[in-house]
């Protein structure tokens, strides 16, 4: 596959080469124009010689198969590839202002910066999962941030896309990652959990929030095992005044078993959000390294494991959602009750399912607003009082419920700004009656239904005493 | 230019109806590779519409069992199958038997290889049904990409530098590319005699400018189809496999 040398001003399928920004052992990476498109373009030529990595290749044809299937603004918009045959290329948008691992300053970074990059991360993970797409190789160099702010995913070579053939998987019979954020599923070579990128996340956190490598860089594959059995040192063992729910996050994310770990990328996101809502284990005390019986014990057991085929990808996430019951609790009553019979059908059905709690108190759009009542009673506190006790017959433990009150003039607004920022998959919202007043001004239910980000259900109480009775 | 690939129709027409129906509108073009008849009560009907597609530039490719009831059913035929084949022969004139005699063995355009079974020895009637079959047929391949029938249940075979075949269980209404370098081997799956516990009739859409393949199953009115082949005094069991999909 010999060819002369890309030179800037070569023209390739209608793509001007303008200049190499980076030049790598697999692949070079180029920026460049096309007259008909005003977007800032880079075009990843793989390295292809004779006698190349077949993994190299095939993680070239992975990433030009997976990158035309993604959308949306956490992946750099797709634009061309080259035909393997002729010259092989990849043309994306570019996006500015380089990786995470060279915008990053001196390390550990404050917790709640720590935080807000991660949510930032995990909101972007998700979205990804959301399209079918396990990253599988998550690190700082494959992190990158719009000037708005979002998280840009990139380098799908290491992917695995729930719908479509696995190239590499089959083919090779070695670990695939890099090894300081490889999981312990990914070293045992099982490459459909979405789980495997909360380890990598876990990883990427811990490094951020002390300045350390969980598991180091191995470069052996018996160096590589070790995460099955061996638990990082816990941050609080080097700085007691670490925070316990950052401590808890991070090192659930790190759990060996993808079971113990979050569920989706959008619970890593909503907790690192919302620090006062992460339920505290023992993980969020831990000084130390676990005892030498715990480690003995998953030694001993990490000696058996094999790789064990799971659910696809999209049955995964649709196990664990997100529902949101938005509850007027000044009404209560037979709405109320009708929306806790709801939800709890739902919860019932789906075990892996977790409920949020919301109330909005309507405030003024001029901000004269007292936040006490007439008895000097906290009205935010209120809300959540009168939350928790709507929500107590259903008896959840505390790690499947979590309760919001917002203040907002418009609650229709609020309840699908919360929606869309925590990636709720379904919402439950009551309906009042059918008055004349509420048909013509359009009830709060309709605007949600109208303009949700997912699924919703509204929920009317029975009539009981027929339609007449309403007014 | 986007081909709906339908193959083992087997002279069922409900089933190759719905298949046509769902992909009008989202192709320019039909091919048919082989089986035609067989099995199914209809072998007339769905002989005179793929000659329609054929004499409108749709390639089509001869199966086992339009031969048998070209030249008489072979021995190791089962004997339902060799019933349905004789009984088939009756109700042919000599036009639609004709174009079943006429038909190729295979056909390579561009890219691609449509066979009925596989391109190492397409008279021998091999399955391409695992990983070595697979392995066989792409290196004999005279293309790329492959695409077979006589087996009923959808797969999708291919083959990279690393020279290991992989089999992947289609996922449905997704266009998986067929990109190069890498070879590939499609079985659509039977339209007219599904066999995989699902009664929806197989086929598949290939995209050549893309090199795409979409796979599809159609859910259509089995039970009528069912329902002639008993009319037509054929064996109960073919009945009883359409409506039980295998």
């Amino acid at each position: 596959m010999a060819r002369a040398p890309l030179r800037p001003g070569d023209l390739i399928d209608g793509f001007t080469l303008i200049e190499r920004v980076h030049r790598g052992n697999m692949s070079s990476l180029w920026r460049v124009g096309r007259d008909d498109l005003d977007l800032p373009l880079v075009m990843k030529v793989p390295r292809l010689g004779y006698g190349d990595d077949p993994t190299g290749i095939v993680g070239f044809e992975v990433e030009a198969m997976i990158m035309p299937t993604l959308s949306g603004p956490h992946v750099p918009r797709f634009v061309a590839a080259g035909d393997f045959e002729t010259l092989p290329y990849l043309v994306t948008e570019w996006i500015d202002g380089g990786a995470l691992h060279e915008r990053l300053g001196p390390l550990p970074l404050p917790p709640e910066e720590v935080a807000a990059l991660g949510a930032r991360i995990a909101t972007a993970l998700h979205d990804l999962h959301l399209q079918h797409v396990i990253h599988l190789d998550l690190k700082p160099n494959n992190v990158m941030f719009r000037e708005s702010g979002e998280a840009v995913l990139i380098d799908f070579g290491l992917s695995r896309h729930d719908r479509l053939p696995d190239l590499l998987a089959e083919e090779f019979r070695l670990p695939m990652g890099t090894a300081a954020y490889m999981s312990p599923e990914q070293v045992l070579q099982v490459r459909n959990d979405p789980r495997s990128d909360l380890f990598a996340l876990g990883v990427l956190l811990y490094h951020l929030a002390t300045g350390e490598l969980p598991f180091g860089s191995p470069t052996s594959r018996g160096g590589l095992r070790r995460r099955l059995w061996k638990d990082p040192l816990p941050p609080r063992w080097a700085k007691p005044e670490f925070p316990p729910w950052l401590q808890e996050v991070i090192l659930c994310c790190l759990e060996v078993d993808p079971r113990d770990r979050f569920p989706t990328a959008a619970r890593v996101a909503f907790l690192l959000q919302n620090p006062d809502q992460v339920p505290l284990t023992r993980r969020a005390a831990f000084q130390e390294h676990d005892g030498i019986v715990d480690v003995f014990r998953r030694w001993l057991r990490s000696l058996g494991s094999e790789p064990v085929l799971r659910h696809s990808l999209s049955d995964h996430l649709s196990q664990a959602p997100f529902v949101v019951a938005a509850v007027d609790t000044r009404h209560g009553g037979p709405l109320a009750e009708a929306q806790r019979a709801t939800v709890r059908r739902l919860l019932d059905a789906t075990p892996g399912a977790r409920l949020g709690c919301l109330a909005v108190m309507k405030t003024s759009r001029l901000g004269m607003d007292i936040n006490v009542d007439k008895q000097g009673n906290n009205l935010h506190v209120k809300a959540l009082v009168e939350l928790k006790h709507w929500a107590r017959p259903m008896a959840l433990p505390a790690e499947r419920v979590t309760f919001h009150a917002l203040e907002a003039p418009d609650p229709a607004t609020a309840i699908l700004d919360f929606a869309r920022a925590n990636q709720v998959d379904h919402l439950v919202v009551g309906a009042r009656g059918q008055s004349r007043l509420r048909q013509y001004l359009g009830s709060v239910s309709a605007q949600i239904v109208a303009n949700a980000p997912c699924t919703v259900t509204v929920v009317r109480a029975s009539e009981a005493g027929g339609r007449d009775n309403i007014a | 230019m986007k081909t709906a690939i339908i193959t083992d129709i087997h002279a069922n027409r409900e089933a190759f109806e719905a298949c046509l129906a769902h992909a009008e509108g989202r192709v320019d073009g039909y091919a048919i590779l082989g089986d035609l008849v067989g099995y199914g009560a209809d072998p007339g009907w769905v002989v005179d519409r793929v000659a329609g597609l054929a004499a409108d530039g749709a390639p089509v490719v001869r199966g086992n069992h339009d031969l048998g009831v070209v030249e008489g059913a072979e021995p190791r035929m089962n004997p339902d199958a060799r019933q349905v084949v004789e009984w088939t022969r009756g109700r042919l004139d000599a036009a639609q038997l004709a174009f079943l005699a006429g038909l190729p063995l295979e056909i390579v355009a561009g890219d691609y290889h449509f066979v009925h079974a596989s391109p190492r020895a397409p008279r021998a009637w091999e399955y391409v049904n695992g990983i070595r079959e697979a392995e066989r047929a792409m290196a004999a391949a005279k293309a790329r990409i492959t695409v077979c029938g006589h087996v009923h249940q959808p797969a999708l075979y291919h083959v990279g530098p690393a020279n290991r075949v992989v089999r992947f269980e289609p996922s449905l209404d997704t266009p998986i590319p067929l990109r190069g370098p890498r070879a590939w081997l499609v079985v659509p799956g039977s339209a007219g005699q599904p066999r995989d516990g699902d009664q929806a009739a197989c086929y598949a859409v290939i995209d050549q400018a893309l090199a795409r393949v979409t796979f599809h199953r159609v859910p259509y009115d089995h039970e009528t189809a069912a329902a002639k082949i008993r009319a037509a005094g054929l064996p109960e069991s073919l009945a009883r496999r359409l409506t039980e999909g295998g």
